[in-house]
């Protein structure tokens, strides 16, 4: 039986970028179909009624919501080519605890993009201080998976096709703070899975003042 | 009993649902564990050492490594004790499990309930688990608080589910104690009442 592998998203989504690299480096054959968020079809509702969000990976049918757990859903689905987590269960559990602390920066960035003048920069400062974290966690590997390519560098790299984005409206910059995260960034854009998979980062600076004012008014 | 030297320790806190649910995977599995119950106000030096990023409990301990996070722990526990797996087999199953294991902590899943004794569906599973807390903090709650946040008319999915969990031991012998948790959740909230004034 042939796979059907469709993936609703919305091309600047930090989070619809995990999937697309996923699915990638796994090389399947998927239908990428570009969402208007502002006016979702029914398809969507039909796939997340819950959260009635994107991305949504549709496999033969059966949907499935949250990027993160769509990664190791793929992982699971297709494990012999380049796995996406580790084998053993402790790095597992590592790489997962990372993965949600990496979630976990989204509040913040929200405030940093669309929140009330005056708390970008707080909100910048939590920013910085979260990558620092990570980029501790890092140290001197040339993946966080070490010398392979995975789970926690995919959760993370989404982010990076919006880093001018944040360096512009948070007044900071992302290089001078951490410049280690800046360098493990560019040797996965090298990835051929990521280069395909990340939005324009001139394109998605041009976007939020659209961004901005749709928010306003939602 | 146990085959090679496995010390298995949990750093918790008796009130916590987050600390209870490892407690149930670990009982679940028969996987004989030291707790030590923390002290939130206090951190001791070893909670600080093992979970550094956000210093919380619940820490699991295994041979000195530490698992920090209730839900990744869980998954850690199914994957090292592969007796009575809490996550189901295939992988599109596994990846609904994990989603709604996450709506859960954010909010309730009365809808879900319908027509299924459990959220994992026959028996007790990861969602399940993870769920107790809606059902005796929320329930205990409204009755230290005198308000009902999931009244019986509303929610009689929610309700039929904590019947059948109580019927469980495993269930019976995890959560705390009915007295000493309905005490315990008084006294915080007198706390907040003074820091409200």
């Amino acid at each position: 039986m042939v796979d059907e592998v469709i993936l609703l998203d919305y091309w600047p989504s930090m989070f619809g970028v995990r999937t697309r690299i996923a699915l990638e480096e796994k090389n399947i054959k998927f239908d990428y179909i570009e969402q208007d968020l502002c006016n979702k079809s029914a398809l969507l509702l039909e796939m997340n009624p819950v959260h009635k969000k994107i991305p949504v990976l549709i496999h033969n049918g059966k949907p499935v919501c949250e990027s993160l757990i769509q990664v190791e859903y793929i992982d699971e689905t297709w494990p012999r080519e380049n796995p996406i987590l580790p084998s053993d269960p402790y790095q597992r559990a590592q790489a997962r605890f990372w993965g949600n602390f990496i979630d976990k920066m989204l509040p913040g960035l929200g405030k940093l993009m669309w929140g009330v003048k005056g708390e970008e920069q707080e909100a910048g400062k939590e920013f910085v201080e979260m990558l620092k974290m990570l980029e501790s966690e890092l140290g001197d590997r040339t993946y966080f998976g070490g010398e392979t390519f995975g789970y926690v560098d995919i959760a993370l790299i989404g982010f990076y096709g919006w880093f001018d984005a944040f360096e512009k409206y948070g007044n900071f910059s992302i290089e001078a703070e951490c410049p280690k995260i800046i360098a493990w960034a560019k040797r996965c854009v090298k990835r051929d899975s990521v280069a395909k998979s990340l939005p324009d980062s001139e394109k998605v600076t041009e976007l939020v003042p659209e961004l901005k004012k749709k928010k306003r008014v939602g | 009993m146990a085959e090679r030297s496995e010390e298995v320790k949990l750093l918790g806190m008796w009130a916590s649902p987050f600390s209870r649910r490892v407690e149930i995977a670990l009982t679940l599995k028969g996987v004989p564990y030291e707790f030590s119950e923390q002290d939130i106000a206090n951190k001791s030096p070893l909670l600080l050492q093992s979970n550094p990023v956000h210093k919380m409990i619940p820490v699991l301990l295994h041979n000195g490594k530490p698992i920090s996070e209730s839900l990744v722990i869980l998954e850690y526990i199914d994957e090292t004790w592969q007796n009575n797996p809490i996550l189901p087999q295939d992988p599109y199953d596994r990846a609904i499990a994990r989603f709604w294991a996450r709506f859960v902590d954010e909010q309730l899943m009365e809808k879900e309930l319908v027509g299924k004794d459990f959220l994992g569906g026959e028996s007790l599973g990861f969602v399940d688990i993870v769920a107790t807390l809606v059902a005796f903090w929320l329930m205990r709650t409204e009755e230290v608080v005198g308000v009902k946040v999931v009244p019986v008319e509303m929610f009689p999915e929610i309700h039929r589910w904590v019947k059948n969990l109580l019927d469980i031991d495993v269930i019976k012998k995890c959560i705390p104690p009915e007295d000493e948790h309905l005490n315990y959740i008084r006294a915080r909230m007198d706390s907040l009442k003074l820091k409200s004034v």
